[in-house]
Order: C-alpha cells, then sequence, then structure tokens
C-alpha cells in the first residue's frame, strides 16, 4: 500500500512504544501514535490523559484530551491535580509523548511563544498545558513533529519543556528525575541523542528519504549517525488499523 | 446555603467589573451559558482564571471583558489557536490582556492549596523553563527537612468561581461527574460560587467517583440544561466538535467575530 509522510511518522511513533506499560498521552499527533500502538504493538499499554483518564480505551481519536468518551473506557478517572501530583510527579509513568511547534538540537520544546518579545510575540501559541512536567518526571520522553527549518531550529524562541537544556550534565544539574528525550520521530526520520553529548543525532530515515533532505530540513548543522539505518515501511495492518482510526 | 437563581440575576449579583473570575472545567462541563451573560451583561476589567481558556474564554476576551488572564493552555484543542487570546496578546485587540502564565500542573496547585487556606503551594515543575523568567507568580522553596529545592506557586482564591455540573436538588446541594477536572477545588478557593446545572432533581441519588458539593459551599445555583454547549454533560449531550471547528473560521476575523457575538449572545435573551 502507498502511504504519506505523516503515516509513516505516525506508525514509527507508535512501534517506539512496544515493551512500554504506560504512557502520558498529549493530544493530537502523540494521541493517534498511542492509540495505533494500544491497537497493534502494545495492546496493554496505559494510556494516560491529563483530564484525570487513566488507562482510557477509546474506540475513536478523542478531538480532545477530555472526550467523554475516555471517561467512560477509563479504569479510573481523577481530578486534574491528582494526575499531576500522584500520578505523574512521582515518575511512575514509563513515557511521555509529547508534540512541539519548535524544536532544539538538545530536544528543548516551545509550545509558548514565537518572536523574541515574550510579551509581544510574533506567534502566541497555546503555552504549556502539562508537557514541562511531563517532560521532567516521565522516565522517558518520546517527542513526534513533522520536521522543517520552522520546527528544526538552532535556538527555540522559549524553552517550555526541558529535553536536555544545553546539553550532557543540564538535567541532572536541574534535578529532573526522567530521563529525557530518547527519541525524537520526524516524517522525514527517527533522532536519538548521542551518549556523550546528548545532541540529537540522525539514526533513522524513512523510506525514500535521502540524509541530505534531512539536513536541508534541519536549522543546525545535523549530527548523523555513522550509519543510518532504514525505518521499515508501514506493513498493511499498521496502515489499515491507522486509517480506521483517523477515519471512525 | 445556596439560593436557587436565575442566570441573569446570579451573574448580576455574583460577578463584579474588576473581579478575579475561574470558571472551570476540565474540556467537560464548560459553563459556557454563564459566559455568555457575563457577556452581555458587560462585565469590564475581569482577571479571567482557567488552566484551558478554551472557547469560552474566547469569546469573553473578543467581548472585551478582560484586563488579564492566568492559564495554562490557550488552544482550541484538536484545532489549533484561540484567535481572539491571539489577537489581544499580539495585537492588544480589543484591549491589551496581561498574561499569567504558568503548566497544568502549577495551575492546579494553585487551585489546591486556594482551597486548603494555604499561601502557596510546591511541586516539582518549572525547573530549566522560561517560564521561570516571564512569570511572576513563581518562586522556589526550600524543603525544611531534606534541603530540597523545589517549586512554588501562590494561591489562586478567585472573587467568585463559576462551574457547571450535572444535578442540583433543591436545597442546593451539587453533583457532578465524568471528568471532573479541577472544579471541586476552585469552588472551594473562591469566595464566591455560582454553579449552574441540566436539571433539578428531587434528590441526588450518590454516583460512584462523583463529587457532591454541599449547598453550604456554594453561594448561588441556577438551571441552565445545555449550560455546557458546545462542551459537554456527562450523561446528557456530548461534544459539539463540528462547533469547534467552525469556531476557528469565526475567530480568525474581528468583523466575523463581532458579527457572530452580536447574533449568538448580545441579542439572545438570558437562559
Amino acid at each position: 500500500m502507498t502511504y504519506s509522510a505523516d503515516e509513516m511518522m505516525t506508525v514509527a511513533a507508535a512501534r517506539a512504544l512496544v515493551g512500554r506499560r504506560s504512557c502520558f498521552v498529549g493530544i493530537g499527533l502523540p494521541s493517534t501514535a498511542a492509540n495505533l500502538a494500544r491497537r497493534l504493538h502494545a495492546p496493554d499499554l496505559v494510556l494516560v490523559y491529563e483530564s484525570g483518564t487513566i488507562g482510557a480505551r477509546p474506540s475513536r481519536l478523542p478531538l480532545s484530551i477530555g472526550d467523554g468518551e475516555l471517561a467512560e473506557t477509563a479504569d479510573s478517572v481523577v481530578s486534574v491535580p491528582e494526575v499531576f501530583n500522584y500520578w505523574l510527579q512521582p515518575g511512575r509513568i514509563d513515557v511521555g509523548f509529547l508534540g512541539a511547534a519548535q524544536l532544539d538540537r538538545f530536544g528543548n520544546i516551545n509550545t509558548t511563544v514565537i518572536g523574541s518579545d515574550y510579551r509581544r510575540p510574533d506567534v502566541r501559541l497555546p503555552g504549556a498545558g502539562g508537557a514541562p512536567e511531563i517532560a521532567a518526571s516521565c522516565k522517558e520522553v518520546i517527542v513526534i513533529v513533522r520536521q522543517t527549518r520552522r520546527t528544526f531550529v538552532e535556538r527555540v524562541d522559549f524553552v517550555t519543556s526541558v529535553g536536555y537544556g544545553d546539553g550532557r550534565g543540564h538535567r541532572e544539574r536541574l534535578r529532573l528525575r526522567g530521563r529525557g528525550p530518547v527519541m525524537v520521530i520526524t516524517d522525514l526520520g527517527v533522532f536519538r541523542p548521542d551518549q556523550q553529548t546528548c545532541e540529537l543525532t540522525l539514526t533513522e530515515v524513512h523510506p525514500g528519504v535521502r540524509v541530505a533532505a534531512v539536513r536541508e530540513a534541519t536549522g543546525w548543522d545535523l549530527a548523523v549517525a555513522p550509519s543510518v539505518a532504514v525505518s521499515p515501511p508501514p506493513t498493511d495492518e499498521e496502515l489499515t488499523t491507522l486509517r480506521a482510526l483517523e477515519s471512525a | 446555603m445556596a439560593v436557587v437563581v436565575g442566570l441573569a440575576e446570579g451573574i448580576a449579583e455574583l460577578v463584579r467589573d474588576g473581579n478575579t473570575v475561574a470558571m472551570e472545567g476540565f474540556t467537560h462541563l464548560i459553563p459556557v451559558a454563564a459566559g455568555h451573560e457575563i457577556i452581555r451583561q458587560g462585565r469590564r476589567d475581569l482577571t479571567l482564571v482557567r488552566m484551558t481558556p478554551d472557547i469560552v474564554y474566547d469569546q469573553m476576551i473578543g467581548a472585551g471583558c478582560a484586563r488579564k488572564l492566568v492559564f495554562s493552555w490557550g488552544g482550541n484543542p484538536g484545532v489549533g489557536s484561540l484567535h481572539r487570546l491571539r489577537d489581544a496578546v499580539e495585537h492588544e485587540w480589543p484591549g491589551p490582556l496581561e498574561v499569567d502564565e504558568h503548566s497544568h500542573a502549577g495551575m492546579a496547585n494553585r487551585y489546591v492549596a486556594g482551597a486548603s487556606g494555604l499561601p502557596f503551594a510546591v511541586l516539582r515543575g518549572y525547573s530549566g523553563t522560561d517560564l521561570v523568567e516571564h512569570t511572576a507568580s513563581l518562586a522556589t522553596v526550600t524543603c525544611p527537612f531534606t534541603a530540597e529545592v523545589l517549586t512554588a506557586v501562590p494561591a489562586l482564591n478567585p472573587d467568585v468561581t463559576v462551574i457547571h455540573a450535572q444535578q442540583a436538588d433543591r436545597a442546593g446541594n451539587v453533583q457532578l461527574w465524568g471528568i471532573t477536572g479541577v472544579q471541586k477545588e476552585a469552588v472551594l478557593a473562591a469566595r464566591r460560587c455560582l454553579v449552574t446545572v441540566e436539571e433539578l432533581v428531587s434528590t441526588l441519588d450518590p454516583r460512584p467517583g462523583a463529587i457532591v458539593l454541599p449547598s453550604w459551599v456554594l453561594t448561588a445555583v441556577a438551571v441552565v440544561p445545555r449550560g455546557a454547549h458546545p462542551s459537554y454533560a456527562h450523561g446528557y449531550y456530548d461534544r459539539d466538535n463540528e462547533y469547534y471547528r467552525q469556531w476557528d473560521a469565526i475567530s480568525r476575523d474581528r468583523e466575523t467575530f463581532t458579527a457572530w457575538l452580536d447574533e449568538h449572545v448580545l441579542s439572545k435573551a438570558p437562559a
């Protein structure tokens, strides 16, 4: 079956959840990927939404993080203070799954403002939501974002959620408990932090994507792994399930 | 004890110009009809508090009710921007809008502190983010037992909190269920509280997992069927996702928005 770059990205993100027990899910691309994973790659995955729905099993994709079906299908519905204080903050959740408007070479995320003046921004973005504490407290973080020079920038205009800060050791100095972003998945490929420097490094390209094209869509001098793998293309089952999910 | 009032009367009595007003409901049970009544009554200089401003605050900001917004996520869920909020921040239309911006965890804990009668709350949060630099209502506190440095956020104690619930009885006791967000904390943190409800029932049948707010912690209750539309009321009606999608085009343009406001809010009779 033929597929779009977005479908490849979502499938790659869903595969990244294999073997995980619990996932704190942001709305949009992360929610689509997490729901696909629960249907195919990680059937026992516990989805936690910031609306307080723990173990939600929606039959179709929610438009918001608080759709009624999330509450109806959840193992437990708790208050918003509880989901952040008791469930997220102590580091119980395996993976935080986040999107981004801008992302830098150390995986720091901006969802607050575009422009240099916070008080009078060029673009006012929605803001932090649950992301800063998801990025800090989940055991690991996966970021899913469409890649262009506008999203992959040398410096984010605003650090809403911390990746590796200004590099190795910064998370430890900030006393953040989670490990930070272990994968960034885009419509072009997959990035992982360098073990020494924590800088995002291209480790996989999606089928048909050249490394040069990834460099071209990156706003900094991109680090590339010595051997870049090619992601397996989406299977028919993955595509069929994803499309059924999106059209339900 | 809460008195049962009409919506217009309740807003007139409880919400005054210059007040700090929290209207909570996390996607579910958003008190939209009450927001429209505040617009109709022409309230000004409000400090609007809400974790997720959503469409109702977009409308109130565009209508000129707000001087300041205290919030943590200001988007149209699953759709995109809140264009009236953006226009106010980016271009000061219809007037300048001061922002006090937090994360969800921070906002939730600010309400918890307010409800608990404490001056501030402690959490692990914000470390390393630029919110630390730009949000004045953030500080650190050292744990007296372990010497660990943690984040402190000040209590929120709104002049008035407005929420929507499924049911009240005739004595003004209120029950809400499904996703109950931060409503209990927002109610208990406030000086005054108005609850709009889907229906008045003779007895509240206890439901597992529901929140019951006794009449004596509330100020007024108003019966407003479909008062949460286009959000939803679990057990009564679903979220009107199409309205949220359509709001994007309506709100993008000042003139379209103003015409919408005239037709759908200002010229309507109070519920």
